[in-house]
């Protein structure tokens, strides 16, 4: 078999499952149980640590709404 | 040590650019061999006056973020998108009035030369030098970390305004490689190719430092859009060069495959520069501007997911009724309309972040410019979709209403997204309160969607017009109407338009008077006020 049509078999059979297998991986695994309190904990970030970079060692994500980390 | 190795290699790039500039065959690759020669030379000199000198370390240096390239990112971002809307306005009337091709200017200023300088000055000019600023901000404040590299971000941001003028350059020299959106020769790309590494190696290595535990949806986007650039660029422009003292080469590709391969390029610049890039700034902005965050993160990891899966196959819908397979087209088309839902469901995502802070629509300017961009993405990525199905191809393609749809998009969502962006990062960088005038903003606000009305709307008509003139066949079927009829028919349109272009223009000219007031004067503060959300 010529490259082309070993490529095109395999894209539009296990490549194309596998992908769509991924994507709806991704979906259930943003709603799954308990992943709330994480993504509101993340869509906080743009409000934290405006000025200066978190502190060394610090671990800016469990500080949640701490100005400046 | 690091200087002397510095100054081995720019005295090799000035060797090497001062043979080129000699032995070159073309007057693109003799211009852009002096250019280099002269960047070589002062930066020879300016490596030279730092060497064996004691290094200066201020405080801030060392902690704090990185914020000279962003600063000078930003003054880039307006110089070049007032460069691109005045090239623009400029091609707009020379359609409407071809006398303005100049007789004593030709070559150089002539439509064809001067149509890829727009396009380039406003999508890579303006719109990089945008995502390199914002995406440089905003990876810094959401991983709570410095730059990684250092000095690499200035390298970035000067490497790419050199590719910029290169590539303005070399169109207006006549030196081009006929792929719309990827004119710039070998050389050029070559170097576009360097610096964009560097960029992907600034911005992969500050998330890899990251002090934040998650990676904020902004940078996923911002990343995607930096990863897909790198691969489209290298396989869209694999060409040998017919001599490396000059500016033509030939591409690897030939016929259809290098038609299929230019415009999977083509569109995933629109899905991945314009609009991936342009979303990470969107999910930062706009919650930080309305002071709330984003409306639903998992709405948000969907929509990055969803949109970079599609995005990659809509390419083909640029070639309906071609060389290319039906199979192809058909499967552009049915992933162009897919893409719907990923698209308004960023847009419905960035609109209802203003959930419960609608208000702030009567009171600030710059949250009315967020608004207006996102209403513009809902419409262009509505429009998109409905103009890649082959029957309204058939009607849309080759006219006025695709440079239509592309100008809702660039200059509603695109152009608006970055004001607000500009208008939001001016006061923190320069240390301001806030811009100097907010009443401009204001203006400005209305003169761009004034602008964008007039001339989204005659392209409309003009296009659709175009279209139907095009196709018209009397009893006998024969084609009523020549080239030219539909030609002169369009002139009240053109016009129009141009004077769209106008409005545009005017309103980033005030737009560079805010910033430029703003930065020079006002009272300083000494830090950016923040509003947490709590």
């Amino acid at each position: 078999m010529d490259t082309y049509s070993f490529l095109r078999q395999l894209a539009d059979s296990w490549v194309l499952l596998l992908m769509f297998l991924f994507f709806i991986g991704v979906i259930i695994w943003a709603f799954r149980p308990g992943s709330r309190r994480m993504h509101d904990d993340i869509s906080q970030t743009p409000f934290r640590n405006e000025d200066r970079p978190a502190e060394d060692g610090s671990d800016a994500a469990n500080k949640k709404g701490q100005k400046n980390g | 040590m690091l200087n002397y190795i510095k100054l081995i290699l720019l005295g090799g790039v000035i060797l090497f650019a001062a043979l080129a500039a000699n032995w070159a065959h073309d007057l693109a690759y003799q211009v852009h061999a002096l250019l280099i020669l002269l960047v070589g030379i002062v930066m020879f000199v300016l490596v030279l006056r730092g060497t064996d000198e004691p290094v200066m370390v201020t405080a801030d240096d060392a902690s704090g973020y990185i914020d000279g390239p962003i600063r000078y990112g930003i003054i880039a971002t307006a110089f070049w998108g007032i460069v691109g809307f005045l090239v623009g306005t400029f091609i707009a009337f020379q359609l409407a009035f071809p006398a303005l091709n100049f007789d004593w200017a030709q070559p150089f200023a002539n439509f064809g030369r001067l149509r890829p300088l727009h396009t380039s000055a406003v999508i890579f000019a303006f719109g990089g030098n945008a995502l390199i600023a914002t995406s440089f901000y905003v990876v810094q404040r959401t991983s709570a970390q410095r730059l990684w590299g250092g000095n690499l971000a200035w390298f970035v941001f000067w490497g790419y305004n050199l590719f910029i003028v290169l590539a303005a350059t070399g169109y207006l020299l006549g030196s081009t490689q006929s792929k719309e959106y990827a004119e710039p020769e070998w050389y050029v790309d070559i170097w576009l190719t360097v610096v964009w590494v560097a960029y992907l190696a600034v911005f992969m290595g500050t998330i890899l430092t990251r002090k934040e535990r998650h990676i904020y949806v902004a940078n996923w986007f911002f990343l995607s859009f930096i990863v897909t650039v790198a691969m489209l660029h290298i396989v869209n422009n694999l060409s040998i060069p017919v001599s490396i003292w000059g500016s033509k080469s030939v591409q690897v590709f030939a016929g259809v495959q290098d038609a299929m391969t230019q415009w999977w390029y083509g569109h995933n610049a629109v899905g991945f520069f314009l609009t991936a890039g342009f979303l990470g700034m969107m999910y930062y902005f706009v919650p930080k501007q309305a002071g709330r965050p984003v409306y639903s993160y998992k709405l948000s990891i969907i929509h990055f997911w969803a949109l970079i899966f599609l995005y990659i196959w809509a390419g083909p819908h640029h070639l309906h009724y071609t060389a290319l397979p039906d199979w192809a087209g058909t499967l552009g088309m049915v992933f162009s309309i897919v893409l719907w839902m990923p698209s308004w469901g960023g847009m419905i995502n960035g609109l209802m972040t203003l959930q419960g802070a609608w208000d702030k629509l009567r009171t600030d300017p710059i949250i009315r410019l967020m608004v207006a961009s996102l209403a513009f993405y809902g419409m262009s990525t509505f429009e998109g979709p409905m103009m890649s199905i082959r029957a309204v191809n058939s009607l849309s393609h080759y006219t006025d209403w695709t440079i239509g749809h592309v100008h809702s998009g660039a200059l509603g969502w695109n152009g608006m997204i970055t004001f607000a962006a500009i208008y939001f990062l001016t006061p923190k960088l320069w240390g301001r309160e806030k811009m100097y005038s907010i009443s401009a903003i204001n203006t400005h606000f209305w003169l761009a969607t004034i602008g964008i009305v007039l001339y989204a709307s005659s392209m409309w008509v003009s296009g659709i017009m175009e279209g139907l003139m095009w196709r018209e066949v009397d009893a006998q079927g024969f084609l009523v109407n020549s080239f030219a009829d539909t030609v002169s028919a369009k002139y009240p349109m053109y016009v129009v338009r141009g004077l769209g272009g106008v409005f545009y223009l005017a309103g980033g000219l005030i737009m560079v008077w805010n910033m430029w007031m703003t930065i020079r004067g006002g009272a300083s503060v000494k830090a950016p006020v923040g509003v947490p959300a709590e």
